[in-house]
């Protein structure tokens, strides 16, 4: 079990940890593979530089919300070898508190009318 | 893709080693998925932004997370964090402090344009340093030499302010109209003196300090042509305010209140005036001009003068000093054992944090070596280790600056007040700097030190199990630096030992009065009513009639000035009939005697012992014959072995018979060699001549405590006459004391500096010898499982101590010996090689370094051998 006091150390998260956190959620990705996931989920408005992702990823690696999986062939390009970020259960117990927190402060929004939909 | 490789280096290396691959592989897609010229120039520039950007945070994200680190390992070793930032606050608080205050007296130039240019003009006769000016003198200098831009004079002076309420008296200074001039000096409003205001009879006119601007006249900007109603030496005068000066000025001292001009007329430049010296001239050099050189000049005229006057101005010369370089010869030398100590504690310091640095780098070469082998690379561990000595150096600075401004007021009270500058120094910022500079580097230079072995080879010894650090290298440089430090404290503790002892001398000097329940006051005779010998003397016998009838009160008398008072001076020419030298050489110190008219009781308030004859009695009046009361070193210099009583000799325009011989009185300090004394019967006088000697000072020598009567005689001096203001009213006890208060706040300052060195050097010294026996615990418990005795191993180690001692004690005492050859001049006659005080400071020190090596032996040898090889 996750320690629900070191989940809310980290609160609230920068927007990059937790676009990564949803990149990394479903399969191990490595560092473009990542940006090309945050582009395309949102749309080509935020395009992760390699500085932001790998200051962050070092930054994920201390906190325990990333490992990193032993290192591979990319398959686009098989003369490298790559690093591949997998989420950890910290790393997932963060990013759904992190949601509930972004859920809270939309349905407080509604209520005030600052969003379309029911409160 | 080089200029991306070289983009990258903006990155720290830790990070350019692990992600570097990495962004290059994400660039390089990047570019490939852009296409186009026009996108890829896109992309370089928003990568260079960004690059930029992150580098810059990633820079700060691994200082905040060093500092992180360095905080934890500090806590976790606080002893040693408190000690270093103790060490690093002393070295840089009481360098800052002691320097800041010497550069503000020596170094600095003073507050006049082009200050270089500026010289003081002395007489020179045999017998003293220099000698102020007689006014015909220096009216002939001025207008003979050919060195000066300009010159001009000035002496002390007081008024005395007539308006609502009680007269008050205030120091000030005359001045010749072009002494201003000289100086460069301009008011803030109004003008400075003309020529016109310095003329015999001219209208008074006066020049406020800020000082008196603000506190006389609430700083009021219309000030000019107000009238001050006032009384001078000898007129009742009305003063014009014509300027205020500004709150900087300060001249000739910082206590300075006015300026008034002298307006001298005729009389003052006769021939017999050229004996009277008491002018202060300050000259402005033409440019490329010496003080050598303006000094050669004035010779030449001096000796023309000496021709024309061969009595009056017999052997006098000149002398010109720099106007910068009129601090006194102790004082100097004061700020500069204040600097050298302060330089002591500094070099203490940073020796004791390069030892405290080097043992905390071999007991971390565990966890450094721990370090290397999961991975971390040099750089990372030098830039930690970096972080960890700045964070040490920032926190000890910050606290060291609190100390340095802290303590340079108190140092302040050792700014000689003889200067024209105001009293206050700030603490020095170039000094900060140097101060801050040196520690920081003695931080890097010896924090280093373990990853600088880490770099050069895998340091797996650091890795096995207890093992033992500090090669031989290391063991000479930390004694070398324990020889250092007992070096520094030995010199500091007998250069504070010496001026302790200087201090109990001074002390203890009899100043030839007897100062124990004596209450005195001056009180300044309004001139001319005063002028007339007889309206003196009821005054005189009207107050001290009322006094002595007070309760409590055992004796009173009046006297021109009393003995360490504010003015100390007035020798006059004696001549003995039948003397050689008596006569012809007037100037000479050898044939001058103290003036001083007095009332009869004088000497019994003051409590001076009359050897031989009788005192100074009502019945020696006008119409007798004048008569002297004399001291012991006159008779001694003019009739040794011979009885004084009933002889003559001719002293201030009349013949004088001896009737008493009193005790020697150090009239002119309890440091200073006095003139022999002559005193007069205040009624043995014509009216208005030698009024300046009229006595005004008043000494009571009562029983009871001084509040009980203080108001009472006031009372007194009001019914006599209440346009007579009295000012000084303090214990005879507190003059003397006043004496010795600058001594003693040097040697409270530097024995505080004394004081630091030694509990630093101690410490120091403790530290190093208790880490020195650590690493041979094992050592020890072999060889007492060895079958060794405790003793032998005792005395192996304790004899190392005494060899460190011996080590230090040898060169610190020749050192301290040439420091106390240097500042003989302050030590009041104590040898430098002071046996006492040598000898304290060698036991001191001998004990310091022993003691600091038993301690830790002796927690050694309890150790259990076996504990101690278990550990193996």
């Amino acid at each position: 079990m996750v320690d629900k006091h070191e989940i809310d150390e980290l609160l609230p998260l920068p927007p990059a940890t937790f676009h990564i956190l949803l990149a990394v959620a479903g399969e191990d990705r490595h560092g473009y593979a990542i940006i090309q996931d945050v582009a395309v989920r949102t749309d080509g408005e935020l395009k992760l530089s390699a500085g932001t992702l790998y200051r962050s990823i070092q930054r994920m690696l201390e906190q325990g919300l990333l490992v990193e999986t032993r290192e591979r062939p990319a398959p686009e390009e098989d003369d490298e070898r790559r690093r591949y970020y997998r989420i950890t259960p910290l790393g997932t117990a963060v990013a759904k508190a992190e949601a509930r927190r972004l859920t809270q402060l939309v349905r407080m929004a509604r209520a005030r009318g600052f969003a379309p939909g029911r409160a | 893709m080089n200029a991306y490789d070289a983009l990258l280096r903006l990155y720290p290396a830790s990070f350019r080693n692990e992600y570097g691959t990495e962004m290059r592989a994400v660039f390089k897609q990047r570019r490939r998925d852009a296409g186009g010229p026009v996108a890829i120039a896109a992309l370089w520039i928003g990568t260079v932004a960004e690059v930029a950007g992150n580098a810059a945070l990633v820079h700060l994200d691994i200082l905040r997370q060093d500092l992180g680190y360095s905080g934890r390992m500090l806590r976790r070793a606080p002893g040693f964090a408190v000690t270093a930032i103790l060490m690093v606050a002393l070295g840089i608080g009481a360098t800052t402090a002691a320097f800041s205050v010497t550069d503000f007296v020596l170094i600095r130039p003073l507050p006049f344009p082009e200050p270089s240019r500026l010289v003081k003009i002395w007489e020179k006769t045999p017998g003293y340093y220099g000698m102020e000016m007689s006014a015909p003198n220096y009216r002939d200098w001025k207008a003979a030499s050919r060195s000066f831009e300009s010159m001009g004079m000035y002496h002390f002076d007081e008024i005395t302010l007539i308006g609502a309420g009680e007269p008050r008296r205030l120091n000030g200074t005359s001045v010749s109209a072009d002494l201003f001039p000289t100086l460069g000096v301009v008011p803030i409003i109004g003008r400075t003196f003309t020529a016109e205001d310095d003329r015999p009879g001219a209208p008074g006119t006066i020049i406020l300090s800020y000082r008196l601007w603000q506190t006389e006249f609430g700083g009021d900007p219309g000030v000019i042509g107000r009238q001050l109603t006032a009384k001078a030496d000898f007129d009742d005068a009305t003063f014009t305010v014509i300027g205020v000066m500004s709150r900087e000025f300060h001249f000739p001292k910082s206590n300075s209140l006015f300026w008034i001009t002298t307006r001298f007329s005729e009389r003052e430049y006769q021939a017999s005036e050229r004996a009277n010296n008491w002018l202060e001239a300050v000259g402005r050099l033409k440019p490329g001009i010496t003080a050598r050189q303006a000094e050669a000049d004035l010779q030449v005229i001096a000796a023309r003068l000496e021709r024309e006057y061969p009595r009056e101005n017999k052997d006098t010369g000149a002398l010109v000093i720099p106007l910068g370089q009129e601090v006194s010869q102790r004082s100097r030398l004061l700020l500069l054992a204040l600097s050298g100590a302060a330089g002591c504690v500094l070099l203490i310091a940073c020796a004791n944090l390069a030892n405290l640095l080097l043992a905390r780098a071999l007991s971390r070469r565990r966890e450094l070596a721990v370090r290397t082998a999961i991975g971390a690379g040099r750089e990372r561990l030098v830039r930690q280790l970096m972080t960890e000595n700045l964070l040490l150096a920032g926190v000890g600075g910050s606290l060291g600056i609190g100390l340095a401004i802290a303590s340079v007021p108190l140092l302040a009270r050792l700014v000689p007040a003889t200067l024209p500058i105001a009293e206050t120094p700030s603490v020095d910022l170039r000094v900060l700097l140097v101060a801050v500079g040196l520690t920081a580097l003695t931080g890097i230079a010896f924090g280093l030190a373990p990853v600088v072995r880490i770099g050069r080879r895998p340091d797996l010894d650091g890795l096995r199990e207890g093992a033992r650090a500090g090669g031989g290298q290391k063991e000479r440089l930390r004694s070398a630096l324990v020889v250092g430090e007992v070096i520094a404290s030995v010199v500091l503790l007998v250069s504070a030992g010496l001026l302790i002892r200087a201090l109990l001398t001074v002390q203890a000097i009899d100043p030839g009065f007897n100062a124990e329940g004596v209450l005195t006051l001056r009180t300044e005779l309004p001139m001319p009513e005063y002028g007339p010998v007889v309206a003196r003397e009821t005054y005189y016998s009207r107050v001290l009639q009322d006094v002595r009838a007070l309760p409590g009160v055992r004796a009173a008398g009046f006297i021109s000035f009393l003995p360490i008072s504010s003015f100390r001076g007035g020798i006059w020419p004696v001549s003995v009939k039948g003397d050689a030298d008596a006569g012809q050489d007037i100037r000479s110190a050898n044939n001058v005697a103290v003036i001083r008219f007095v009332t009869p009781g004088y000497f019994e308030a003051m409590g001076i012992p009359l050897k031989r004859g009788r005192d100074i009695a009502e019945g020696d009046a006008r119409d007798r014959q004048a008569v002297a009361v004399v001291s012991e070193s006159f008779v001694k210099r003019y009739w040794p072995n011979q009885d004084p009583i009933g002889r003559h000799f001719t002293f201030a325009y009349a013949d004088r018979e001896v009737v008493g011989v009193a005790r020697d009185v150090l009239f002119r300090g309890l440091e200073r060699i006095s003139e022999p004394q002559v005193y007069l019967s205040s009624k043995q006088v014509a009216d208005g001549a030698i009024a300046f000697y009229s006595p005004k000072a008043l000494a009571i020598r009562m029983t009871v405590p001084p509040a009980h009567l203080a108001g009472a005689i006031r009372d007194v001096i009001r019914r006599a006459d209440p346009k007579v203001p009295i000012t000084e009213m303090q214990m005879l006890t507190e003059m003397v004391e006043l004496e010795t208060a600058s001594r003693s706040v040097q040697v409270r300052v530097l024995s505080a500096f004394a004081i630091v060195a030694f509990v630093l050097a101690a410490i120091g010294i403790h530290g190093l010898l208790s880490f020195a026996v650590s690493q041979r615990v094992q050592e020890i418990g072999v060889r007492l499982a060895l079958g060794a005795q405790s003793s032998d191993i005792l005395a192996m180690i304790v004899w190392r101590g005494v060899l460190l001692a011996i080590a230090g004690i040898v060169p610190g005492v020749l050192l301290a010996y040439a420091a106390g050859r240097s500042m003989e001049a302050l030590l009041a006659g104590v040898r430098p090689a002071d046996g006492v005080t040598l000898a304290s400071a060698i036991a001191l020190s001998f004990l310091m370094t022993v003691l600091g090596t038993l301690a830790p032996t002796v927690r050694a040898l309890r150790v259990d051998p076996m504990t101690a090889l278990r550990a193996e």
